[in-house]
């Protein structure tokens, strides 16, 4: 059972993801903002539903599609907007770019452009939490492709074998780049992986903010008791291209249109919402606008920002005490 | 003082680093029971036990991943590589993950992380096992580098690499395990990272080394010496941040400057040297420096072979004796 309060908040959270990487896309049409750019929309209910369960003390690490996950774990568009521009009020002052935001008061231990990369970190990550004798968990985030790196396969048999607070979200959104899955990957469900390293495995309707939020909570529960971790698989659709100039030569139309119109996981979960009598379409409604007058306000504060000083690029090589 | 073997000064400042604090662990291939197959954590498992003295899969990616995401988290992790050869086999979470995570995160992270393990000839390891890597991680911005030559350095340089707060690549020399040195007792005994270490004076040419080459540069100044050569030899002790100043004042002096590292010639660090002298000190050279360095060629198994592929002390000394119109 989900809270009401927690319902809202996921609700609020989605959107907020969602025109943010509107508004991102806008601006990169616009020519406002460069650089590699990778849209979450039509994955929201993931992150959303996740990390309503964690809270800041709890560990993420993200992936090169990293917008949505770093906004549920508690970034402010603002900072998250001015980032995307390279300026300095942005969370990495200009440095990072889209690909590696990171917050750790937040436990947002990064976005990363290396497909697989942050895998290993968060398992090191709930291991810090092993030995610290905390009630922190990790969680990794990670794309379908990613289940093909050494990286995933390792840090699995390793979470595994000293049965760390770890629980791997493995976003499967059909493609890598332009690569469906069944093309690279050698099983029907990256679930199935799980079986090879002594795991639970489970694959979820990863727009169906219910069953993701299920599955999460039955993995945070076996990795607080100490049981180690759980890989779970979100089926989902990415509505919009790899990066914010795919021409997608690579899919039909026609599917990507249905998962818009038919599959979209706001509309679904709002849909729930309603019909369960939890919240009115206008009550709804009117967190959708906030949204999308956060999302504006988040652009403006970016464009207004100031770009950081060439005089400074050396500075944060290393930490000097 | 005590007289010590570069392992056992190993061994030792890894447990009095746990003693003082308990944030500092250690993770690795065989490192319990086995106590790491160079001796490096022998018994502190009877000590600290298998959660800080921990054995690993053999994983290098998942184990230097796992180490800087548990330093992202507030642990000191020290992670053995049994060979730095396998440094290239966790190549992207050392250079695109602990080495850039500080900078592109705006300076909000903090990576106290060792990376530690033993390279270079020796032990008839042969190619994978046998290279000296020190060089390419220079590269790249964002880790420490250190290379000790003997005990003492190897403790006083390690206790430094624990206690910083970046990520430290640390290459310790398979040749070098069993020898002996007086290291200080002193438990909170540093050597600064970035001081060159002057191991002989001398007024007629530098020789540059490091690791097992500072004592092959020596051998080559007592061999000097009979032909009255009075050589300078100079070892950085960390390669980053680099003490070029200190090369540079005794360029200053001799006007000769002979440059020997084990690591493959081609790019290796010590062309990087070669060019920061004639730039900072071109107008006091006598003769045009020179480079040595291992052979354009994988490290062959059988010993001769090996020994052919690596400066030789006749050829350090050859050079020096070139440099000085000899």
């Amino acid at each position: 059972m989900i809270s009401k309060e927690r319902k809202f908040w996921i609700y609020e959270i989605m959107n907020k993801i969602r025109y943010f990487e509107l508004k991102a896309l806008r601006l990169f049409e616009e020519n406002k903002l460069r650089g590699s750019v990778h849209l979450y929309a039509g994955e929201e209910a993931v992150a959303a539903a996740v990390c309503s369960q964690l809270t800041d003390d709890d560990y993420i690490t993200s992936t090169h599609r990293g917008h949505g996950h770093c906004i549920a774990k508690g970034a402010e568009l603002d900072k998250a907007m001015a980032e995307l521009m390279g300026k300095e009020t942005g969370y990495c002052k200009g440095r990072s770019g889209s690909m590696h935001i990171a917050d750790f008061t937040k436990g947002n231990l990064g976005a990363n452009a290396i497909v697989g990369g942050g895998i290993p970190i968060a398992t090191g990550a709930a291991l810090a939490a092993k030995l610290q004798k905390n009630d922190k968990v990790a969680v990794s985030f990670f794309g379908d492709g990613a289940s093909n790196e050494g990286t995933f396969h390792e840090s699995l048999n390793l979470a595994a074998v000293w049965k760390l607070p770890i629980i791997f979200v493995c976003e499967n959104n059909g493609f890598g780049i332009s690569v469906p899955v069944a093309q690279s990957t050698s099983v029907e469900n990256i679930s199935d992986r799980a079986v090879g390293y002594g795991i639970p495995g489970v694959t979820v309707d990863g727009n169906d903010v219910f069953a993701v939020y299920e599955a999460f909570e039955t993995a945070v529960k076996r990795a607080k008791a100490g049981d180690g971790p759980t890989l779970i698989e979100c089926k989902t659709y990415r509505t919009l291209g790899h990066w914010t100039g795919d021409p997608q030569t690579y899919r039909d139309k026609k599917d990507v249109e249905m998962w818009r119109d038919t599959k979209d996981p706001i509309q679904l979960f709002k849909k729930r919402l309603v019909d369960a009598g939890d919240f009115t379409a206008a009550e709804l409604d009117e967190v959708e606008e906030a949204a999308k007058v956060e999302a504006d306000a988040a652009a403006e504060f970016a464009i207004n920002s100031p770009n950081p000083d060439p005089a400074d690029v050396m500075d944060d090589v290393f930490y000097e005490a | 003082m005590s007289k010590k073997t570069y392992a056992t000064a190993i061994r030792d400042v890894i447990a009095e680093e746990m003693r003082r604090d308990e944030n500092v662990f250690v993770m690795g291939e065989d490192i319990e029971l086995l106590g790491g197959i160079f001796g490096c954590t022998r018994d502190l498992y009877k000590e600290f036990g298998t959660d800080r003295i921990r054995n690993t899969p053999i994983s290098e990616a998942a184990m230097v991943g796992a180490g800087v995401g548990a330093a992202c988290a507030g642990m000191r992790p020290i992670v053995e590589l049994m060979y730095m050869d396998f440094t290239l086999v966790a190549a992207d979470q050392i250079i695109n993950q602990a080495a850039k995570t500080r900078y592109i995160f705006g300076g909000k992270a903090k990576i106290p992380l060792v990376i530690r393990g033993q390279q270079g000839i020796g032990r008839g390891n042969a190619a994978t096992h046998s290279q000296s890597l020190e060089t390419i991680f220079m590269h790249f911005p964002g880790i420490k580098v250190a290379c000790p030559s003997n005990a003492a350095d190897a403790a006083g340089l390690l206790r430094t690499a624990i206690r910083d707060d970046n990520p430290v690549m640390f290459f310790e020399h398979k040749a070098l395990y069993a020898s002996k040195f007086e290291v200080p007792d002193d438990p909170d005994f540093c050597i600064p990272f970035g001081k060159a270490e002057i191991k002989r004076t001398g007024k007629d040419v530098t020789i540059v080394g490091s690791l097992l080459y500072v004592s092959r540069a020596l051998e080559a100044a007592a061999e000097l010496e009979k032909i009255g050569i009075d050589a300078e030899v100079i070892d950085p002790r960390t390669m980053v941040p680099f003490d070029m100043d200190t090369i540079i004042e005794s360029v200053k002096k001799t006007g000769k400057l002979v440059v020997v590292h084990e690591a493959h010639k081609v790019a290796g660090w010590g062309a990087e040297v070669v060019s920061e002298v004639v730039d900072g000190a071109f107008k006091y050279l006598d003769a045009a420096p020179i480079h040595l360095g291992a052979k354009a060629c994988p490290l062959p198994f059988n010993i001769e072979l090996e020994n052919a592929v690596v400066p030789s002390v006749q050829q350090i000394v050859e050079a020096a004796k070139k440099v000085c119109y000899r």
